[in-house]
């Protein structure tokens, strides 16, 4: 699971000069994020047409008004299907980034704070899960765990992600455990639970967060790889990786069929990245002003 | 540190084997064979002894050159490894000579003016890149160069070994190669790029600049050295990755690099092939990315001495 940004952060701490504005941009990557948690949720009550519905008189059709984004080799409607097919991608890509964060950030944090035997025996043990190539365990174990469902990809991806999440979260606890505040709180006899969530946590929260957001986009290439092997959400059920999948046999006739889920997955991937991006350059000043 | 992880992952590529559902005799055997025919196999094999013992038994011959003899094929593991994991290596070689040979003129052009016209253009085109994931890459490749233009050798399943045809393999290299060239470019772009503005910031380059050096005399000798160390560390990681992560571009386009071969495994359920797979490239990782950490060390001294 290399993401560009992530091997970024890991390499190098970016010097922050000025503020960092969200700018439009950002809204306009938030409203696209939206639109898709709306499709997502409501893609039953929509007026689109029947995703899994074969429509024999028009394959590979073009885009037309009747079928905005054309039909694929078997004669769906695409615009359906990739509605229908954000489900999965939304699914698998917060869902895993939820267990993800649920056990990296309890432990990261708990590390950075108490410091210690526990810090080192669990940041040992974390390191060494991540010279694991995780892609390469997640295969092998969603290979042999069959059969397949999307809670079980859910559940492989998100704990694969555990090492790197723990990795972030306890360097940035790090920084902020030994700040004034923290041992002022300390100071006044402050139970260590009241310290670690009224504390740590809401100033650990924004990069949690930006890092979060580029997980889920991480999480979700990673889905498309998956569709690509067979290892993903099994067919008909429509996925953006398997809709780009299944249009590798009709590329020559149906370019239609693999540009439009690419765009949308790429379109995604990007306003998450971007959002992700910028909430991060953001948050970094204000860390720094404290 | 290194011989606990290669320990751990012997461990890990080991067990992996028995987390499998089904019994292996049936595999073996086929779904008819008699009760005491398994029984007899599952004896040969010596899964009846404890598995500490068979791991031991394992690890004895991993550490000869010995991986196991594929029950499908009736192959040596060791040598189908050794047959593609050269495809690999001249895979990643190429992606990362083409990836250096972009990322850093363009990164010292774009640090030279932080924020400036060409500056946003190159970040924003890398932004861009790094949302798109490499088998969206290599479809859009194989849709507009090998169906649209229509370059031979370049579509899918058309690979040709180096021994036959030099010039045909590069050209069915060309593809793989370039796009997990995209995917390097847009990490050493990026790390390298914020790395030279900060270093271009520091006294010393003020004072080349003001004994009248040459603006690209700088750059290469007096800001590339120092900002380099992140790049390095970046290129450790990325080409570990692009070692257990270059599958997609092999499965997708048929080239029988050791992904694909490991895709192939995992469908056939070659276990053994598999488990030879997984603990190869998994200490390939491991081992690409303490090479780079010695390098940095190399690079910058100053490291090794804190």
């Amino acid at each position: 699971m290399s993401n560009a940004i992530l091997i970024e952060q890991a390499s190098i701490v970016e010097k922050p000069e000025k503020k960092a504005p969200l700018g439009p941009l950002f809204w306009i990557c938030v409203g696209w994020i939206a639109l898709n948690f709306l499709g997502a949720i409501f893609a039953n009550v929509l007026p689109l047409q029947n995703p899994l519905y074969q429509d024999y008189a028009s394959i590979n059709a073009g885009p037309s008004l009747h079928h905005l984004f054309g039909t694929d080799d078997i004669g769906r409607d695409i615009f359906a299907r990739i509605v229908f097919g954000s489900r999965v991608s939304i699914a698998v890509g917060f869902g895993a980034m939820v267990i993800g964060f649920g056990i990296g950030t309890p432990l990261g944090m708990l590390a950075a704070y108490r410091r210690g035997r526990f810090d080192t025996f669990m940041t040992a043990f974390m390191y060494i899960l991540l010279a694991f190539p995780a892609i390469i365990a997640t295969i092998a174990v969603l290979s042999f765990w069959t059969p397949r469902s999307l809670l079980k990809i859910i559940i492989v991806i998100g704990l694969a992600s555990v090492p790197l999440v723990y990795r972030v979260i306890r360097t940035a606890a790090l920084a902020v455990s030994t700040k004034d505040y923290i041992i002022a709180a300390k100071v006044q006899g402050a139970t260590d639970r009241r310290i670690l969530l009224k504390e740590l946590l809401p100033n650990i929260a924004p990069i949690g967060v930006s890092f979060l957001l580029i997980g889920v986009a991480t999480v979700i290439a990673l889905e498309g790889t998956l569709a690509f092997l067979g290892l993903s959400v099994s067919p008909p059920t429509p996925s953006w990786g398997n809709m780009i999948n299944e249009s590798r046999t009709v590329l020559q006739d149906n370019p239609w069929l693999a540009i439009f889920p690419s765009l949308a997955l790429c379109l995604f991937l990007l306003s998450l990245n971007f959002i992700g991006d910028r909430l991060r350059n953001h948050f970094d000043v204000t860390e720094v002003k404290l | 540190m290194l011989i606990g992880i290669v320990f751990i992952i012997s461990v890990g590529s080991f067990y992996l084997i028995h987390l499998l559902p089904g019994n292996i005799t049936t595999i073996i055997e086929g779904p008819g064979a008699s009760p005491a025919n398994q029984a007899k196999l599952f004896k040969l094999l010596g899964l009846d002894r404890p598995i500490y013992e068979q791991y031991f038994v394992w690890l004895s011959n991993v550490v000869h050159g010995n991986l196991g003899t594929s029950f499908i094929s009736q192959e040596s593991v060791a040598a189908t490894i050794r047959t593609a994991l050269p495809i690999d290596l001249e895979m990643i070689v190429i992606s990362q000579i083409l990836a250096f040979a972009t990322a850093i003129p363009m990164a010292m052009r774009s640090a030279r003016k932080p924020d400036g016209i060409v500056d946003r253009i190159f970040g924003a085109g890398s932004f861009t890149l790094l949302s798109v994931p490499p088998f969206i890459v290599i479809i859009l490749l194989v849709l507009f160069v090998s169906i649209k233009l229509g370059i031979p050798h370049t579509g899918v399943s058309t690979y040709v070994s180096f021994g036959s045809d030099w010039i045909a393999n590069l050209e069915s290299m060309a593809l793989p190669s370039i796009t997990l060239a995209i995917g390097s470019f847009v990490v050493y772009f990026r790390v390298l790029r914020s790395d030279l503005i900060a270093t271009l910031q520091e006294e010393f380059i003020t004072m080349a600049r003001s004994k009248g050096i040459s603006q690209r005399r700088i750059m290469w000798r007096h800001a590339f050295r120092p900002s380099s160390v992140a790049l390095l560390g970046a290129a450790g990681v990325n080409i570990g990755g692009l070692l257990a992560g270059g599958f997609v571009v092999q499965f997708l386009l048929a080239i029988p690099g050791l992904g694909y071969t490991l895709i192939a495994a995992i469908n056939q359920n070659d276990y053994l092939l598999v488990q030879g797979i997984v603990f190869v490239v998994s200490v390939g990782v491991v081992l690409i990315n303490f090479i780079f950490d010695f390098i940095v060390n190399i690079v910058d001294p100053r490291i090794s001495r804190e």
